[in-house]
């Protein structure tokens, strides 16, 4: 006799990370590789100031909301920075996950407490349906946006909520819901590489480029 | 079975008070979760049950199961269920051997046929019938003749219920669960490895007074009184792991201040069962109590599950190996993707040809 629950939480645990993680990093992998192989055309000019150290600081600074965004966009801004931060404290900060990391890259971190976690996971999930709801309301948003960001949003919403009902035995059988949360997790991690999730990385690849341009023409940026 | 005597009588003989008896129906009402006011019911229906005949079949086992029962706690609570039955055949507690016990066995059903309880510990072997006999008769002959004439069957422990460590992976001897065999009667499963035994004698006491339909079971066949709240909803050490403090190993400061065993395997958040509040041996502990993690041993296959001192988030497959040919794998795959991209890149830039004002004049 067998618990289907516990067989789909153990190839959720088994074959399904193992494909999760295998496509995320090797696809990862390869949009950078393909990103650094591309490379960049060879500037002859004279370099007016230091474009390493302004990329760099660029890395930075853009994590700054610009002067005026805020007025012009106030729950863009404030929804993105609180979905964030919520998402990383969730993610980095319970027992369950730190073992997980630990258990791939082999170094771990206290956990928080799970009402922490649970306001950090709150406030993600609020953030995230301000943030579609802006975009329903604004036309020039709803016309600009495309089937990646309505499923980038779902498969980022997925784990938080799934995560959330686990913990607190919501929704039915917690083996069940262990075994959907990991499954979530692991739909977020094959997307990854292939949707705009990939900022998580390119972010920094981006920022440095633009920042250094301007740095190297003697610019702020 | 008119005959027998009564529980009343067999109390007088084992020296129990009426009111001790009261208490005791009192105690297994509440084991029961069923409520308060049916403590008298409870009585009753005792008071009245004569002794319907066990057989207790014991298969491909380790006697943990018995071994288990038999320590159930005093003064004697559990001994007056096993007073309060007639258990006719028994490999460990029986003083009958050879052709003497088989004879008790089949006396049993055709004196009881249609009505006797059927009490299974072990899995039963398909691979081989000659891996696991008694008396010459292959387990599944035996498990097929008893249940014939059986009112229900309960399969004690995870072997009996879900083919448990016999079951495990290769499962050489092609080990299956009494409802593997069985389908057309009443099974419930107590599975554990061993269960509790008050959770075993409750559920037979459960099965005496009210009846099988009494006993309501999940899905996979264990009463929902036992087997409806996970281990680690009811856990004592709880709270650590709602204030994230984890023992990291057996020795650390964290194992000595009794926190949370996640991190150490512990499988209570996935383990459907009521060691945390019942305990064992007279209340006294539980292995979490004891500051090991729980193995999960009340859910099928738990021997397989990822192993016992992996947490339940860590990933039980081949990641490692899978990760460094998704590293390679990638890091090739994006040199090719940005070779060919830089190729398209320069035969564009070959074949573009220059535009003078003069030509898009020309054409239009």
């Amino acid at each position: 006799m067998n618990n289907p629950y516990f067989d789909l939480l153990m190839w959720a645990r088994g074959p399904g990370f193992d494909i999760a993680l295998t496509i995320m990093v090797g696809g990862i992998l390869l949009r950078l590789v393909e990103i650094f192989v591309l490379g960049r055309k060879k500037d002859l000019a004279a370099p007016k100031g230091n474009g390493v150290l302004q990329g760099l600081r660029t890395v930075f600074t853009r994590s700054v909301p610009r002067k005026g965004a805020m007025k012009e966009a106030p729950v863009t801004y404030i929804a993105g920075y609180l979905f964030h931060i919520g998402f990383f404290v969730a993610f980095l900060f319970l027992g369950a996950h730190i073992a997980l990391i630990g258990d791939l890259i082999g170094i771990q971190w206290p956990a928080a407490n799970k009402a922490l976690i649970e306001i950090a996971t709150a406030i993600a999930v609020v953030a995230l349906i301000a943030l579609l709801w802006t975009r329903f309301k604004d036309p020039v948003r709803r016309a600009l946006s495309t089937f990646d960001d309505y499923l980038v949003w779902v498969l980022s919403i997925l784990p938080l909520v799934t995560g959330y009902a686990a913990v607190n035995t919501m929704f039915g059988d917690s083996t069940l819901m262990m075994a959907i949360h990991m499954l979530s997790a692991e739909a977020l991690m094959i997307a990854f590489p292939f949707t705009k999730l990939m900022h998580a990385v390119t972010f920094a690849v981006s920022r440095y480029y633009n920042g250094s341009i301007q740095g190297r023409k003697g610019a702020e940026s | 079975m008119a005959d027998k005597p009564l529980l009343p009588e067999l109390m007088k003989a084992h020296g129990i008070s009426r009111r001790g008896f009261l208490k005791y129906c009192a105690t297994l009402t509440s084991m029961m979760a069923l409520p308060p006011i049916l403590a008298p019911k409870v009585a009753m229906a005792l008071e009245g049950a004569s002794r319907p005949s066990v057989i207790w079949l014991s298969f491909q086992e380790c006697t943990g199961c018995t071994e288990a029962i038999t320590r159930s706690y005093a003064p004697t609570i559990e001994d007056l269920i096993f007073n309060a039955i007639s258990l006719d055949y028994h490999h460990t507690l029986q003083a009958a051997s050879g052709e003497a016990a088989e004879a008790a066995r089949e006396a049993a059903m055709e004196e009881n046929w249609g009505n006797y309880l059927v009490i299974v510990d072990g899995s039963i072997p398909l691979a081989n019938p000659g891996f696991s006999t008694i008396a010459g008769i292959s387990n599944l002959e035996m498990l097929k003749q008893t249940a014939e004439g059986a009112a229900a069957i309960v399969a004690v422990g995870s072997c009996a219920a879900f083919g448990g460590i016999p079951h495990a992976d290769p499962n050489p001897t092609g080990a299956v669960s009494v409802a593997d065999i069985i389908t057309d009667k009443p099974i419930i499963n107590v599975p554990g490895c061993p269960p509790i035994p008050v959770v075993m004698t409750s559920v037979l006491a459960q099965f005496l007074a009210f009846g099988l339909d009494s006993i309501e079971v999940d899905d996979l066949g264990r009463p929902k009184a036992f087997y409806s709240e996970t281990i680690h909803d009811r856990c004592y050490r709880r709270p650590f792991y709602d204030k994230g403090l984890f023992a990291e190993s057996f020795d650390d400061e964290g194992a000595r201040e009794g926190w949370c065993l996640y991190k150490l395997g512990c499988k209570g958040p996935t383990t459907k069962s009521v060691c945390a509040t019942v305990k064992w041996n007279d209340g006294t502990s539980f292995p979490i109590q004891a500051g090991h993690p729980c193995l999960g041993c009340t859910e099928p296959d738990f021997w397989d599950n990822g192993g016992f001192y992996k947490p339940l988030s860590v990933p039980a497959g081949d990641y490692r190996k899978l990760g460094l040919a998704a590293v390679a794998g990638g890091a090739v795959l994006g040199v090719a993707g940005g070779a060919i991209a830089r190729s398209v890149k320069s035969s564009a830039a070959a074949k573009h040809e220059p535009v003078t004002p003069d030509d898009l004049e020309k054409k239009s």
